[in-house]
């Protein structure tokens, strides 16, 4: 056993490829990885303009102050806050991509919420605005779904508060005592001690006399009061929302919505694997089948022989990508008339892909190292392209960024989604992608000279 | 008698890196005429049919003949295993543009003598047809000078009875053939003439009968250890 073991680390050593994929690819994902956790912020970049003014910052429920600037300090342990000055420095900020989303408190915030409160909730709420880059859905949501859950916990915070100090108000309505309004101190009879010196001085009078009718229809009264305000506790805690929230999406991209997004990205990734293990498997064939010396010595020549297998590949995207989206479209709310630009979309995807699996099969001499390639290269960097931005450190995101734009992946799907969604110009995406077809057309080229 | 010269190739060198594979190596072919490239491991019998055939480019000298004018068989079968004969043949003539590629597909598969079995895919023959199918691909454009790199080699004797006899009767016909061997035997038997590469130098070119005379023994495979070791190989 122990020669067999050798035999096949002898093997290991002298295939290089399969090194490479064996130690290099985990080591480089490790490392990725490793360098997002230690790197990466903790917590998304937000940008944040407070414009309530410093004597409006506090509320007064009944007396008691409430801080709303308290409140902030929740949203913070769950984002990096980027202050800005005004709404515009925050949404230059979004525009650059230098935060996922801000969040901007109005001038009027704390005024509004003051009157909300005295009115018992009738009046206008406060509104906050929240701005995210919408350039990808995916940023949009983790915006969102942070924001929304970070305002609903601030929102029943100063709602318990509020329903707390009103609820304390209630209790000496209802069974009297003592409260300060202004420096004065108030003692309250109560409505039901109230209710009970009504009974016993109704008790004296003499049965019938009108007096006795009017002093127990007001005793009546503050009964029915004592039993329907025991209820009032439920009724105010009812009034869970005082701030609205206002989204305003940042970025070309701003009709895509979630499951939108998830079409684009189910028929990129399938166009993906077909095209990429369909163009670096048919050429790896040609070698383990040994035609490809025949092919090249007069008969077709290199670049041609590429060049049809990337069609190839392009041709198989073609129903792949459409019957996918038929379906979809049958079941959903695609745009029928938008399918001229989804077959631009497919066919340029499907070249990309195919061209980046043709420089994948010229390195690699076997289907089956073609096919393991494809797959350890495609995945990573696919996944990779969907990372939002402000998730990670921006020197990373830079590189991510980069490594993105040289594969066909992101352009991939941002011209499907402009395609589906009409979320933008897919041109430049489809130019991308035929740039990206020529230089690994080139690669493969240069590959197969070297490793033909 | 040697006829018309249809294939010259003048000093032709090889280089890979620092190694040379083949060395200022010229001769002529005529027509009709049946040339064994024979010589040890690495002398550069495949490296100089690979070259004659267009396969790499070399170093230094020149073949009188483009590649698309000279058929070439490959030591291992280089077709489609999921294609049928037919569909091999029709493909390989349709890529050198044969002016009527289903008759050379016919011809073809009559040369084979597999025309019962066309429809076959290559997968499910045996390893002697499968080169009678590789051979036929090399000669669909009826070329005038055919390689073929050790073409017996993975044949049992009444195969390769049958493949001699196949290419005794193409040259028969006036196509050159040249090809690279191991078997001395098969040598001395199939070809008119004889070259003797040892280590990239052409050392010897002659009939067998020559190479006898040369290595000064009965005994061809003696004759030619005796003719690489005078060279001082």
């Amino acid at each position: 056993m122990r020669w067999l073991l050798l035999k096949d680390l002898q093997i290991l050593r002298r295939s290089p490829l399969l090194i490479g994929l064996l130690v290099v690819y985990p080591v480089v994902i490790s490392l990725l990885i490793g360098f997002a956790l230690s790197r990466g912020p903790d917590k998304p970049k937000i940008a944040f303009v407070n414009e309530v003014p410093e004597l409006q910052q506090t509320i007064n429920v009944g007396g008691d102050q409430i801080d709303i600037a308290s409140y902030s300090d929740r949203l913070f342990e769950r984002v990096d806050p980027v202050p800005a000055a005004t709404r515009e420095e925050a949404l230059q900020m979004v525009e650059d991509g230098e935060v996922l989303g801000a969040l901007i408190i109005p001038e009027d915030a704390g005024r509004k919420l003051q009157t909300a409160v005295a009115l018992g909730g009738s009046a206008e709420k406060p509104t906050v605005e929240v701005l995210y880059d919408a350039s990808g859905p995916l940023q949009g949501q983790l915006v969102e779904s942070l924001v929304d859950s970070t305002l609903a916990e601030a929102n029943v915070a100063i709602g318990e508060r509020i329903t707390e100090v009103s609820a304390g108000y209630l209790n000496i309505l209802l069974d009297g005592g003592s409260f300060s309004l202004l420096g004065q101190d108030f003692d309250i009879l109560g409505l039901a001690e109230a209710e009970r010196i009504l009974g016993r001085q109704a008790a004296q009078l003499p049965a019938g006399s009108t007096e006795r009718a009017e002093l127990e229809r007001i005793r009546r009264f503050a009964e029915l009061a004592v039993e329907n305000l025991d209820f009032s506790d439920e009724i105010l805690s009812s009034i869970s929302n005082p701030i609205d929230v206002k989204e305003t999406p940042v970025g070309s991209s701003g009709g895509t919505t979630l499951e939108s997004f998830a079409v684009s990205a189910s028929v990129v990734f399938s166009l993906m694997f077909v095209c990429v293990l369909l163009a670096a498997g048919m050429l790896a064939l040609e070698r383990e089948e040994h035609a490809y010396g025949r092919l090249v010595r007069g008969l077709v020549s290199r670049g041609k022989l590429l060049a049809e297998k990337v069609l190839l590949a392009a041709l198989c995207a073609l129903p792949v990508g459409l019957v996918m989206l038929v379906v979809v479209a049958l079941l959903a709310d695609l745009d029928w008339g938008r399918a001229p630009l989804w077959t631009v979309g497919v066919l340029a995807t499907g070249l990309a892909f195919g061209a980046l699996g043709v420089a994948i099969g010229a390195v690699a001499r076997e289907v089956r190292a073609a096919s393991l390639l494809a797959f350890g290269l495609s995945l990573p960097i696919a996944f990779l392209a969907l990372v939002p931005a402000g998730t990670v450190a921006d020197p990373l995101y830079e590189v991510i960024r980069v490594v993105s734009a040289a594969f066909p992946f992101k352009p991939s799907l941002l011209a499907m989604d402009a395609a589906l969604n009409e979320t933008g110009d897919m041109w430049p995406s489809v130019l991308h992608l035929l740039g990206l077809t020529a230089a690994y057309g080139v690669l493969a080229r240069v590959a197969l000279r070297r490793f033909g | 008698m040697r006829g018309v010269v249809t294939l010259h190739a003048d000093g032709l060198s090889k280089d890979f890196g620092e190694r040379s594979a083949l060395r200022d190596v010229s001769f002529e072919v005529s027509e009709g005429e049946r040339v064994a490239v024979i010589g040890p491991n690495g002398a550069g019998k495949t490296t100089l049919l690979s070259l004659l055939a267009g396969l790499q480019r070399a170093t230094a000298g020149t073949v009188s003949r483009p590649p698309e004018e000279i058929g070439w068989v490959p030591q291992q079968a280089a077709l489609y295993r999921r294609l049928s004969i037919r569909e091999n043949l029709r493909l390989f003539a349709r890529l050198e543009r044969v002016a009527d590629p289903d008759a050379a597909v016919d011809r073809a598969l009559e040369l084979t003598g597999l025309a019962d079995r066309a429809k076959d895919e290559l997968s499910t023959l045996s390893g002697g047809n499968q080169q009678r199918v590789n051979i036929a691909i090399g000669l669909l454009a009826d070329p005038p000078v055919l390689l073929l790199d050790e073409p017996s080699s993975s044949l049992d004797p009444r195969q390769r009875a049958v493949l001699w006899d196949f290419i005794d009767g193409l040259a028969a016909g006036g196509t050159a053939v040249i090809f690279a061997t191991h078997e001395i035997d098969e040598a001395q038997r199939h070809a008119d003439r004889i070259l003797v590469l040892g280590d990239g130098e052409l050392i010897f070119t002659g009939t067998a009968a020559e190479l006898h005379a040369a290595g000064g023994d009965d005994d061809l495979v003696v004759a030619f250890v005796r003719v690489l070791e005078a060279q001082g190989h």
